[in-house]
Order: structure tokens, then sequence, then C-alpha cells
């Protein structure tokens, strides 16, 4: 039984980190960007969910949905006027200032909201739980995990039934023949970028519910969340479910063992795939 | 002031040699401040503990005694190496008289160093002895290598100081003596689980089992295997020194999951009531240890405010709500103020730490001796241990959280007010 919550368990954290990762996925698929301020947007998000709550008084899930607007003009201004200039054949440069703005956004969040331990109030649903089968399942786990498998499905829906999904693939896979075709890459990517933050937004939402942020709490969020995107292979966002998965399980099974082996085993569990498959599990296009 | 006129005027007068002997040496003028360096962790993860360094600062160059200082004060940004650079400009380019440090070991430590190194006094506090005394130490695993120091003191309580406030407030309640451990892999965790100094042999001593699943990493998502581990040895007290995200985990995940212990005990995670009010409804009746609170019966010897006076005048100045470091950072000014009214020249610096190693001071966090008191004998020179108590956090009906003192048998001159109560 207790290696049946243990692995059911790691499956439920495994969304948690599908979720960090999907944002990140999208916009690394589309323009080979590495953004390593991923994790401080994530952060930046649960503040501003968390002054939405405090200043109107809102229910978080209330908060976060007039957050995702303002997120993804946040994102779209990001990429138009900040990242779009950087981005070219070396990939250095938008490497460096990505960096540059994580440690910006940190010191802002900290000017800004001092270093106070912050929680977005959830009431009940924080500790609930539902009985299954002898299992106590949280419910917000849960919530997590639908929500990771709803964005998954969503961003496949976008990505391969409209115009919009195959604007993104034919950008991903030639930015320039896409231009000769009428496609304006840099609108793509500023489109892209936009929709990640709503990713985001969803994850700051799952994070600042499930436990304490702080403005520097980012960059540990991170690592996860590219381990998931490499082991799922480039480009693929079920892989990046998947990757997501074997990263929670592997966390949850190596901590059974002993705790510390929690972070190790899931580290470990990203070099094995690694070894095995170097491309990821379920890589999109050769490149 | 040494100007170019004067020196060429001495060196004609006096000739070269003497002249260079004169700038080995500056002359302090005749009512000049005596100046102070000041290191704490303003920013980055540690600077909750900085939260009322203004208020302290402004305090203290309010008063009477803090006309005779200047203060420079630096940030050491949470980090080690920013802290070590920070205390050598303090030392080389601001040649201050006296050091004072505060808030982890992250930022005591390396400051404390500095100044034993650099032979300038030093002041330390908030940072249980043992970190800042064995962590100095060339080579913490040998006790006998342990060296005192010439020119660093700390003032504040040690590990086994919260162990006796823990088991205490534990005794207070009928519980079947399992205890589980939520003890992670870093400096303070290691420390509290130490098969020789830590937790595990003074419980054993006192009936009470210990599961300890292990060290876990810092910012872990998740802590079913900790939480199983616990239910399975019928676990009824928890304990630890989580960083604060993770025992929210731990808190909601155990609530999730049905388990509810009778008492958790909880260093670190709990010390700030922003962290508490977290946790929402689930903080009602964690206790922690309290190192300093506006009941603790103790005046300040610099202004003469009792706690609950400083602790009021910080609410007020902030309206934000009062925190244990408050006591501490003001008391290292008190120590400041106290040690250099028995010395006659400030800029001596065995003479400073000669009269630093004489206080005998009544703090607002009690009395500060460097007389050994309760301590071994490889420390008792350079640590002065101040009183610890056990506290309970009540959830109030506005939704804030109070912390009331419930157990006070290390410490019976600081007044409890209220008895220990099981979590429900």
């Amino acid at each position: 039984m207790i290696w049946i919550d243990t692995i059911i368990q790691g499956v439920l954290l495994g969304g948690l980190y599908a979720l960090f990762a999907a944002g990140l996925s999208l916009v690394f698929g589309i323009m080979r960007l590495v953004n390593l301020a991923h994790g401080d947007l994530i952060v930046f998000a649960a503040y501003l969910i968390l002054l939405l709550v405090s200043l109107l008084g809102l229910s978080p899930f209330l908060a976060a949905i007039i957050a995702a607007p303002i997120m993804f003009g946040v994102g779209w201004a990001l990429q138009r006027h900040v990242l779009n200039r950087v981005l070219g054949p070396d990939i250095l440069p938008p490497l460096l200032v990505t960096f540059g703005l994580s440690v910006v956004l940190q010191n802002a969040l900290l000017e800004g909201f001092s270093a106070d331990s912050q929680r977005l109030p959830a009431g009940e649903i924080a500790t609930a739980s539902v009985q299954m089968g002898g299992l106590n399942l949280g419910v917000l786990p849960l919530l997590t995990f639908a929500s990771a498998i709803l964005v998954i499905v969503g961003l496949n829906q976008l990505f391969y039934r409209t115009e919009l999904g195959r604007a993104f693939r034919a950008t991903s896979d030639d930015a320039v023949t896409a231009g000769l075709m009428g496609i304006r890459p840099e609108r793509i990517f500023a489109t892209a970028t936009a929709i990640a933050m709503l990713v985001v937004t969803l994850a700051a939402l799952y994070l600042g519910m499930r436990a304490n942020f702080d403005p520097n709490i980012g960059p540990a969020r991170l690592i996860y969340a590219f381990e998931a995107v490499i082991i799922g292979g480039l480009g693929s966002l079920w892989g990046t479910l998947i990757g997501g998965i074997i990263i929670g399980v592997a966390q949850t099974v190596g901590a059974a063992i002993n705790p510390e082996w929690q972070i190790l085993a899931g580290h470990l569990a990203f070099l094995i795939v690694l070894l095995i498959k170097p491309r990821g599990l379920f890589p999109r296009a050769v490149d | 002031m040494i100007t170019r006129r004067k020196l060429l005027q001495s060196s004609a007068a006096t000739g070269l040699g003497l002249a260079a002997g004169t700038l080995a040496a500056p002359a302090i003028a005749q009512g000049a401040k005596i100046k102070l360096g000041y290191v704490s962790p303003q920013s980055g993860p540690l600077a909750a503990f900085s939260e009322a360094d203004k208020f302290i600062l402004d305090n203290f160059a309010a008063s009477e005694a803090g006309a005779n200082f200047e203060v420079i004060v630096k940030d050491s940004q949470s980090n080690p190496n920013r802290a070590a650079d920070v205390a050598g400009e303090l030392i080389v380019d601001d040649e201050i008289d006296l050091m004072l440090v505060a808030s982890t070991p992250e930022t005591t430590n390396p400051v404390a160093s500095t100044c034993e190194a650099e032979e300038v006094p030093c002041i330390s506090t908030v940072a249980p002895w043992q970190p800042w005394f064995i962590g100095q130490q060339g080579n913490p695993g040998d006790p006998a290598s342990w060296e005192p120091f010439y020119y660093a003191y700390h003032f504040f309580w040690g590990l086994e100081d919260v162990i006796s406030v823990f088991t205490a407030m534990w005794g207070q309640l009928e519980t079947n003596k399992q205890v589980g451990a939520l003890f992670p892999n870093d400096g303070d965790g290691n420390a509290w689980g130490d098969p020789n100094v830590g937790f595990p042999p003074v419980l054993s001593e006192l009936g009470y089992s210990l599961t300890d699943p292990g060290r876990y990493q810092n910012l872990t998502d998740d802590f079913s295997a900790q939480i199983n581990a616990f239910r399975q040895a019928n676990v009824e007290i928890v304990t630890g020194v989580p960083i604060p995200p993770d025992f929210t985990t731990f808190w909601s995940q155990a609530k999730q999951q049905g388990f509810t212990p009778k008492a958790a005990s909880i260093g670190k995670a709990i010390l700030f009531p922003q962290a508490v009010e977290a946790l929402g409804n689930a903080g009602n009746n964690l206790s922690s240890e309290v190192w300093w609170s506006p009941t603790h019966p103790f005046s300040s010897s610099l202004t003469g405010a009792s706690s609950a006076e400083l602790a009021q005048g910080y609410m007020a100045a902030t309206s934000r709500q009062w925190t244990q470091p408050i006591g501490f950072v003001h008391a290292l000014f008190e120590m400041a103020a106290n040690v250099m009214g028995r010395v006659d020249d400030a800029g001596d610096g065995d003479a400073v730490a000669e009269a630093i190693a004489a206080t005998q001071l009544d703090s607002i966090v009690g009395r500060i001796a460097f007389d050994g008191a309760g301590l071994p004998p490889f420390a008792a020179q350079n640590v002065a241990k101040t009183p610890l108590v056990g506290g309970q956090w009540r959830l109030l009906d506005n939704g804030s959280y109070d912390l009331v003192i419930v157990d006070n048998s290390s410490a019976p001159e600081i007044p409890t007010a209220g008895v220990m109560e099981e979590i429900s």
C-alpha cells in the first residue's frame, strides 16, 4: 500500500513539474530560447495573484483569471521589446539577457514585497483530501495534475489544429522560410511567449497554494522544469508531462528508500534517460 | 587630521622617521565619533532577520549614548562571501573601532573570522553558539584542535537549550513519546540530528524514541516518505528545523494524508509570524523556541525601554508585528555602547576586546556576561548564553497569530502566559 501511495504521490508531483515546464517547453521548442528567468516569472505571477487576492479580496482562482491577461501582456511585451532584439544565430545573448532578467526580477520583488515568506490563501482546499481505495489523495495535488493535463491537451490542440499552431511549427522548423511564406517570426515569438505566460500564471497559482514563496525561490524551481523538458524531448508537450512524471516518481520513490536520495533520484532518472535516449523520449523534430 | 602642511611641518621638525610613526598610528581627534561597523543580511533569503535594522539604528542614533557613535552599515546579501568582503571593507577602508554582526552563521561566521584575523574586536549574535564557534574552527570534526578567539565574541543560546525547551514542552502533554524528525541536509539539520551533540542522545535518555527518516534536501516538493514513516511509527510529536516553504509543504501534505501529531515543535520555519500566517488556520498551536518577546522582563540599558515598549515602538513605527531578532539587534548596540563606555581609547583593539570579555550587562535580552555559565570549557571565553523559553502560536479571531510562552523551565524569570495545548 505504501508503495502504491508513493508512486501516486510521485505522479501527482509530476503534474506540478509539468506545469512548471510546459511554458518553458513551448518557448524552447519554438525559438530555441532558454529562458533562465522562467522560475522568477512564476514567482512574479504568484506575487501578482497575491496582490489581487489581498487588494480585491478574491479567491486565488479568480485572481489568477484576472492575472492571466496581465501576464499575457507582460509576455508579449517582454518578447517584443527585449528578447526579440537578442535572438539570433548566437545563443549566448538571449541566455545572458534572461539571466540578467532573473536577477532584476528577484531584487525588484524583494524591494517591492520584502523577504517575507508568502502563500496564496487557499482556505479549506489546501488541506482537503479524497479517499480513494484506502489512499488519501490531496485535492490540491489532484487539481494540479488535472490542470497540467488540460494545459498539455490545450497546447497540443493549439499546435496541431489551428492556423497559429501551424505558424508556430513552421517558425520552429525554419524561421527564414516561414518568413518567406508571409509569417512574421517576431510576432509569432511574441505570441508564443505570451501564451507561455498564461501557463506560468497557472503554475504560479498552484505553486503559491502548495507552499510558501519568496522573491528568491524561483531558480530552485527551474531545474526540474528543465529536466522535464529535456527528458520529454524537444518540442513534445506530452513528452514534457511524461518527463515531469518521471522526475516526480523518481523523487518520491527515492525518498521512500531514504530521504537523502529524494532530489538525487530525480537527477539520476534524468541522466539515465539521457544515456538511453540522448534526444529525449519523444523528440518532435530532427534538428 | 593630518594635512600635507602638517606633515611637512612635523617632518621638518622631527625628521621623517618620526613622521612615519605618526602615520602608522593616526591620532584620534578630541570629540571624534567612535566608528562601529554593522553587517547583517538585509537582502537575499535571510532578509527577514534584518527587517528591524533601520528601526533599531534610528533608535540608537537618537539615544544619548548613540550620539558618540558613527555606525557604518553593510549588507551581507545573505551570502557568506559577500559578508567577508564587506567586513574587510569596514576594517580597511572605514577603519572601524568595533564590528557588530547579526543573524545566521552565513553572516556572523565570515565576519567574525575576518575580524579575528585582522585583530579587530567583534560582537556577534543571532546564531546558536555551536555553529558560530565550531563552524569557525579549522577542523570542526576534531574538538582537540579547537582554539578560542581573542577578538570575536558572541551572545545567544545553544542547541542544548532548544533540546531542553522542546522536551519540557512535550512533557506537558500526554503522548506516547514517539518523535518524528524533519532534519534537512544543511548546517542546522545536521547539527540537530547529530548522534553525539544533537537531539538523538538526549531524547533516548528521556525515554523518547526518535523516527529520523534521514536528511532531505531543502526545497523538497514532496514529504510523503516522511509522513508514511511517521505514521508507521505512530508518531505523536514532530520536531525539526526545516526552512519555511518546506514546512508548509510538509504540514499541508500531512493534513491531506490525515496525519496530525499532538505536538509539532519546529525551529527556524515558524520563527516569523508571516510564515505561520502562511499556513492559514493550520498553524494553530505549533510550537517553537522563543529567544525574545515583549513579555520578557528585561529592559534596555540604552534607552531604559522595557521589552514591551521596544516592541510597541517597532509596531508603531512600521505597523508590522514584532519579531524575535528585534531584541537581539537592539542588545548588540547596547553592548557596543556599554563596552565603549569602559575603554579609554576606542582605537585600541586589544583594550576593547578585553572590555568585551569583562562585560556584565543587563540588556533587553537578559544578562550578558562572558563567564562561561552553562557552556563547555572550550567555548567559555567567547560565548555568553541568553535565556531561552518555549512558545506556541495561537490563532487569533482576525486570522493572525500570537506567540504565547508556555514553558519557562530553563529560565523561570520569564513569565509564561499559558500552558502547552495539543494540536487538533
